[in-house]
């Protein structure tokens, strides 16, 4: 296993050196791949639009069995067998929408309920109906019945572009700018500067490691949005793709420029939350940015993670094209080049 | 000159200032090829300062540097940084990489170099090739940052207070591994405040203080200098009649430190015994009483009147004119 007779090279070895700091630090693998999942999870199910509550129903002991039976197996009806005494006084503190009773097996079914009560209406029609098809009614008009699935409407559709945007700005900043910050402080940039390490190889290094966990980061975000809550990219992978690539290179040049000259992680850490809150809160990650006041929307626009957030939720959930979010990309492209053109001016080693 | 004959190092009028403190103070420095060189001197002489404007990290105020007859220039020279190996003081590599990993890293840095294998066996640490950075011991640290700096099989290697901290068994080990690099006619730059590990690497040392080389040579004639003396040390908790002691012909000099008294007297057995005779006559009982050869840690208390490792203020009792 011996790498003696080729050298290693510099570019390869210092991706893998990000990549393996990266994955050994078990805390950095939470909060970059756990911590969304747990956040769709978690607001998922807390927004999920729920499905219409079946009708309650009591029916008596007095019932005939064979009516009783129909009615419990039903799938349209929460169905309870109680007492007659003990049916009335669940109908009274509406803890059933509706009341089968029978004074005995010849007489017929009463049905008791308040008619100024919806579900009660919606009970009485569903028990009707069970009954006569369980006695051989069959249908006259023929109908069809059509049941769209409401995709890319719903709040779980909604949050997960926010969250891959959210991702983006989290594990770019802190990857790139913290990284930094903390190989300054442990004097490892000044050990690199008297090496004839290619500058850019050690720039490109970041650009690797970023990316490759970008691919991952999507792909654990998406699959598990498909999984468990059904949601689909409605537009193309590849534009999806494109489209955070350079969203993180937008973050990575505003972790780069809090990087370029810190020392104390605590201090780049302010900065950090300084920059990220805003974000968090006008971005539209969570919520629509809609209600904030009409002077506000163009400067909010402007913000790399709305810009970021706009895009993929274009592409994710109505189909976008990379034309379609042409300006949330030009607002990206030009966060990554200022970003950039004054963080490598401004790069201290030591 | 050409390069062939050059010197490894040759810097002239080196002068730092950091603010208003004048870090170095116009150095000369010469380190021909195959040499140790010794840069000597307590905390805060400017010896860090000298020695990172020679690896190209720090921009002198003004003077001139050359490695090999090459001058840094004003931007990188990354053909010279081929050429040296630098271990700096107190960098901390990466924590969650191997031994392996991190040689391997360093080494990908240079066009050629030595292997990671050879690096290992050099440095003594295959045991611990998968081993993490940061689980390894202070000594295991150090010999993996020395491995960085030679990874490149570089033809002068800098090395910056390289044993500070590091229990006596982990610094001979170090020793062992700087001599062998010597050997192969390569050249060293090495500061230091132990005067011992100067004495035992060095081919020449310069002794540094307040930013200036105040003194030149190989350890022995540094030692040398001091004329043909020896060293007696006590401590004594009753009253010392200095001036009786001081006016003893044998005696060339007192230093006192606290409740003890450091004197440098004449190189013979009846100096020791008239010095003996004399305490005997003012009845007092020495505590600890110890006597030695003149070594580098007395050159600097000779040089400077402070100790090399001062942890106390001493103060000068009495020379002798």
């Amino acid at each position: 296993m011996s790498h003696d007779t080729d050298p290693p090279n510099p570019l390869v070895e210092l991706t893998r050196a990000r990549v393996r700091e990266f994955l050994r630090e078990p805390g950095y693998v939470f909060w970059v791949f756990g911590f969304p999942l747990l956040m769709a999870i978690g607001l998922g199910l807390a927004f999920r639009s729920k499905a219409p509550e079946l009708p309650r129903i009591a029916v008596t002991s007095n019932v005939g069995s064979a009516s009783a039976g129909v009615l419990s197996a039903s799938a349209q009806l929460r169905t309870q067998l109680l007492s007659p005494a003990d049916a009335q006084r669940a109908l009274a503190r509406t803890k059933v929408d509706l009341v089968v009773d029978q004074s005995n097996p010849q007489q017929p079914l009463v049905l008791s309920f308040d008619p100024a009560h919806e579900k009660a209406m919606l009970a009485r029609a569903v028990v009707k109906d069970v009954l006569e098809r369980a006695a051989g009614r069959e249908d006259r008009v023929r109908v069809e019945e059509r049941r769209p699935r409401e995709q890319g409407a719903r709040y779980v559709d909604f949050l997960l572009p926010g969250l891959i945007g959210l991702n983006l700005m989290g594990s770019s900043m802190w990857g790139i700018g913290y990284n930094l910050v903390l190989a300054r402080k442990r004097k490892l940039l000044r050990r690199y500067a008297v090496t004839p390490m290619h500058r850019s190889h050690f720039l490109l290094s970041y650009f690797f490691s970023r990316s490759m966990f970008l691919v991952m980061e999507l792909a654990v975000i998406i699959g598990f949005g498909r999984l468990v809550f059904g949601t689909h990219v409605q537009g193309s992978l590849a534009a999806l793709l494109i489209t955070s690539t350079l969203g993180a290179a937008a973050f990575a040049a505003i972790g780069f420029l809090i990087g370029a000259r810190l020392s104390s992680t605590e201090v780049a850490g302010g900065w950090m939350n300084f920059v990220q809150l805003p974000m968090w809160l006008l971005s539209g990650s969570f919520f629509s940015y809609a209600r904030f006041p009409e002077w506000l929307q163009l400067p909010i626009r402007c913000l790399p993670l709305t810009a970021s957030n706009d895009a993929l939720r274009r592409i994710y959930n109505e189909a976008g094209t990379l034309g379609s979010v042409s300006f949330e990309l030009a607002v990206l492209a030009v966060w990554t080049l200022v970003g950039f053109a004054i963080a490598v001016r401004a790069f201290r080693w030591q | 000159m050409t390069a062939a004959t050059a010197p490894a190092i040759r810097a002239q009028s080196l002068v730092k200032r950091y603010g208003d403190k004048l870090a170095v103070a116009g150095i000369e420095l010469r380190v021909e090829v195959g040499e140790c060189f010794g840069l000597l001197g307590p905390n805060g002489a400017g010896k860090t300062t000298t020695v990172e404007m020679i690896e190209g990290l720090t921009r002198p105020d003004s003077g001139s540097i050359e490695l090999f007859g090459v001058p840094w220039g004003s931007g990188r020279n990354r053909d010279l940084q081929e050429r040296v190996g630098v271990q700096l003081q107190d960098t901390q590599l990466a924590d969650k990489l191997t031994v392996e990993e991190v040689l391997r890293l360093f080494r990908s840095f240079y066009r050629q170099g030595r292997s990671v294998e050879q690096l290992l066996t050099e440095l003594d640490l295959t045991a611990e090739r998968k081993q993490q950075y940061q689980k390894l011991s202070g000594g295991q640290k150090q010999r993996v940052a020395l491995g960085t700096a030679l990874a490149g099989d570089p033809e002068l290697l800098f090395l910056d207070e390289p044993t500070t901290g590091l229990d006596p068994r982990a610094r001979q080990a170090l020793w062992g591994i700087v001599q062998t690099f010597q050997k192969r006619n390569r050249s060293v730059l090495i500061t230091t405040h132990y005067m011992e590990e100067a004495a035992i690497l060095c081919d020449r040392i310069a002794v540094m203080d307040r930013g200036k080389i105040i003194a030149l040579g190989t350890p022995r004639s540094l030692i040398d200098g001091l004329g043909l003396v020896q060293f007696v040390e006590f401590e004594t908790k009753q009253a010392l009649d200095e001036a009786a002691l001081s006016a003893l012909p044998v005696v060339e000099n007192i230093l006192r430190k606290g409740e003890g008294y450091h004197l440098r007297i004449d190189r013979s057995l009846n100096a020791l015994r008239v010095v003996l005779a004399e305490l005997e006559r003012q009845q007092l009982t020495p505590i600890g009483l110890s006597t030695h050869q003149a070594t580098l840690d007395d050159v600097f208390l000779h040089l400077t009147g402070r100790a090399l490792k001062t942890d106390s203020a001493e103060t000068h009792a009495g020379a002798k004119p």
